[in-house]
């Protein structure tokens, strides 16, 4: 079944209160980060695992002495523990800036890297990934001398190793477009092409890991998409997401992430691959079988995942779910659900029952992320005379009215995917009154957000239409002095006045 | 939020579509002064709207990253040494013997023990280096692949191929996976051969080459230098002085 990542963790020396007090620090640093647009995630955060003093500052010389020894000490030991101790140093940063001033350190270290001692060269790699992680352009980008041998090892057999060449050139990757720009040349999508066959768990999620850094760079769209769906990457991606005893929790997120940062980009155009590889018509009237499934796949994974969640108390489920529920809402915004000859998946009524389970679980765990479900909801219902059936016959309705009062964001997605229903005509709202939903609505009516209120005046237009008595009720429950609370509101003024004539002459 | 329980029993029930209900729509709907429209929406990778969900996101691979730079406790076990002929090597953890395996042991040369990163390398090594049909081919035609997995291209030298792997694939021109063949004849002897490539290289050359049975414990690295008490078999003063002639390589 789903196994989750195996935890390294090291017990900290700190109490509860102290890490949940770094991790409000570290979020609010990643929000301003993704603000600023440079959310990347490389830097490491050493200072929380180990004390201060931890990585003692080396002088030149030391790292000079160090690296001497390494290279051409005459016992085996001793050139490893120099190399060691080479690397603890190199976690200070400005130990780091002293290596990459040294002449020929580099050099030195990627002939230690193609070496023919396995420990020196396993260390060295180490060596690489701490200057890898470093927020100095100068000291990433030394690393630059090392990357083809780094791309040759990933078709090697020594797994540890190359979860670290892969760590250390994701870490590479995210550092700038020059990197990239060798990067590509130096045939990175192949050489992951070829690596993505490793039956090793640790080795794909590396992998994944990188190609998500790989697709989330600003050029990707025009200089790396296209050439990862050219290659046997996407029906791997695939392969390693489907819902079955061998999926792996943690791979299975990477690569819901990178096809999230592909789906995300295609945006209109779509080439015939790219609507071939995700399952769409490659023809607007006509649906064709696709090659590769990615709708499919990501279909059965969210039916995997809603029965994941009831059985198992597994707080790493929606992070798999976030990315899961992103590619398709993208994806259905690029398709009509119900088009002429399309997907069975698409109108697959476990669809609405798995992502009502998934709502309740992100309600629990994970509140922010109801937004996100509710706008699938948003997107399988809008164009579906067949969604929104499912959702009134599996009585989803009272559920989805309880999460009105929870934020001003869930609130008008919801009254939206009311107003979805509402739209289609008198045989759904026949079902969406008499019933508790009119009270609902009149409550949000008394909320101070004009998107809101906009938003449930175009719900009761929709329900005074087509179910006009329902308006008797909305008079009993003092609808017309909560409309004038309103009236005066600039962008809510002529709504207001057309539902009080329609009101009051019913 | 409570849902019926009916409903994962329709989770794990037969897959089907709802038979919807009949639309019939009035044109006054969402007509001025209102204005709602059905519409599935998309967003753009840096929309607002996914900003939680990103920042959750990063708070685990901070995590992830944590714990991969963090170098793994490994399973020690009493000293042994490694198995394969000639290579004398002692481990004490496993996972340090198989990375030595799987670099130095899993993809070497039969014929002149050459160690490769990879399958791929060592084929082409193999092609290149100990087919004959290889050299005869390669008078008519480009047979020189590119070293690049993924690159289709085909030349005439392994000149050749080194200047489109500088130029086009941005690699090192040292790259110590393309040595040239070295001019020399079948006449000359495979141990001295490499002891004089061993003296030509900086530092440790990824070339390893399994000593016959006779020699002392390799307990000491490629040096400049060769102390005079190594052998390869071949008596060392032998050794120095074939080495005169420069190889090809840098």
């Amino acid at each position: 079944m789903w196994s989750g990542r195996q935890a390294r963790f090291r017990p900290l020396a700190c109490g509860v209160e102290e890490l949940r007090r770094r991790r409000r620090e570290r979020e609010a640093a990643l929000r301003k980060a993704r603000r600023e647009q440079h959310l990347v995630s490389k830097r490491l955060l050493r200072e929380d695992a180990e004390g201060p003093c931890a990585a003692e500052l080396l002088r030149e010389v030391e790292v000079q002495q160090f690296l001497r020894l390494a290279q051409s000490g005459t016992d085996e030991k001793e050139r490893e523990k120099a190399l060691v101790s080479l690397r603890r140093g190199l976690q200070h940063p400005e130990t780091q800036q002293t290596f990459i001033r040294l002449e020929g350190s580099v050099r030195t270290l990627v002939g230690l890297l193609t070496s023919n001692r396995a420990l020196l060269q396993l260390e060295a790699a180490r060596c690489l990934h701490e200057l890898s992680h470093s927020e100095q352009s100068a000291v990433a980008e030394a690393c630059l001398p090392a990357t083809s041998y780094l791309l040759t090892y990933l078709s090697g057999h020594s797994s540890d190793f190359i979860e670290l060449c892969l760590y250390t050139l994701g870490n590479l990757i995210v550092e700038s477009e020059a990197v990239r720009k060798q990067l590509l040349p130096q045939g990175i999508v192949p050489a992951l092409a070829a690596c993505i066959q490793s039956p090793y768990v640790a080795v794909l999620e590396a992998l994944g890991y990188v190609l998500s850094q790989l697709l989330q760079a600003k050029e990707a769209p025009e200089k790396i998409i296209p050439s990862i769906l050219d290659s046997t990457l996407p029906q791997h991606m695939l392969r390693l997401m489907q819902p079955g005893p061998k999926l792996n929790l943690g791979v299975a997120v990477e690569f819901a992430w990178c096809l999230h940062y592909i789906t995300c980009r295609l945006t209109g155009q779509l080439g015939k691959c790219q609507r071939s590889f995700l399952g769409l018509p490659t023809q607007v009237n006509n649906a064709v079988l696709i090659t590769h499934g990615a709708l499919a796949t990501l279909v059965l994974l969210l039916l995997d995942l809603a029965g994941t969640v009831q059985r198992v108390d597994d707080a790493g489920l929606e992070l798999l779910a976030c990315p899961v529920l992103r590619c398709l809402s993208n994806l259905l915004a690029e398709v009509p659900v119900e088009s002429e000859g399309e997907e069975m998946q698409l109108r697959d009524e476990r669809v609405m029952a798995a992502l009502f389970i998934l709502l309740q679980f992100f309600l629990q765990k994970q509140p922010s992320l109801l937004p996100e479900g509710l706008w699938l909801l948003n997107n399988l219902t809008a164009n579906s005379p067949t969604f929104c059936t499912s959702l009134l016959s599996l009585d989803l309705l009272e559920p989805l009215l309880q999460l009105l009062p929870l934020s001003n964001v869930v609130c008008i997605l919801v009254l939206t995917v009311l107003c979805n229903v509402a739209e289609k005509g008198p045989a759904y709202c026949q079902r969406l009154w008499p019933g508790p939903l009119l009270s609902c609505v009149l409550n949000t009516l008394t909320l101070s957000d004009t998107e809101v209120v906009g938003q449930s005046l175009e719900l009761l237009q929709l329900l005074f239409l087509y179910q006009p008595e329902a308006i008797q009720d909305f008079l009993q429950q003092s609808g017309l002095q909560a409309l004038e609370q309103h009236q005066e509101e600039a962008q809510l003024r002529d709504r207001i006045r057309a539902l009080q004539q329609t009101a009051i002459h019913a | 939020m409570l849902f019926p329980p009916a409903l994962c029993a329709r989770l794990a029930g037969a897959p089907g579509a709802a038979e919807p209900l009949p639309v019939e729509r009035d044109p006054t709907a969402g007509a001025a002064p209102f204005r709602f429209v059905p519409r599935p929406v998309r967003f753009p990778r840096d929309h607002e709207f996914f900003e939680d969900g990103d920042v959750q996101r990063h708070l685990y691979l901070q995590d992830v990253l944590t714990q991969v730079s963090e170098a793994p406790e490994k399973s020690m076990v009493p000293e042994f040494t490694c198995q394969v002929a000639g290579c004398c090597q002692v481990f004490a953890a496993l996972e340090d013997y198989q990375h030595h395996y799987h670099m130095l042991h899993a993809n070497t040369c039969s014929l002149c023990s050459r160690a490769f990163p990879s399958g791929h390398l060592l084929d082409i090594h193999i092609l290149e280096w100990h087919d004959s049909l290889f050299q005869i081919l390669a008078q008519r035609q480009d047979m020189y692949q590119c070293l690049v997995e993924g690159c289709l291209e085909k030349f005439k030298t392994s000149q050749d191929r080194k200047d489109h792997m500088v130029r086009f694939h941005l690699y090192p021109a040292d790259f110590r996976f393309d040595k040239p063949k070295t001019s020399r004849g079948p006449a000359m002897p495979v141990a001295a051969d490499l002891l004089a490539r061993a003296l030509q290289d900086d530092g440790a050359a990824m070339e390893v080459c399994s000593e016959p049975t006779a020699l002392p414990p390799c307990t000491r690295t490629y040096n400049h230098r060769i102390p005079s008490t190594v052998c390869f078999g071949q008596g060392a003063t032998r050794g120095f002085k074939s080495s005169k002639k420069k190889n090809k390589h840098h």
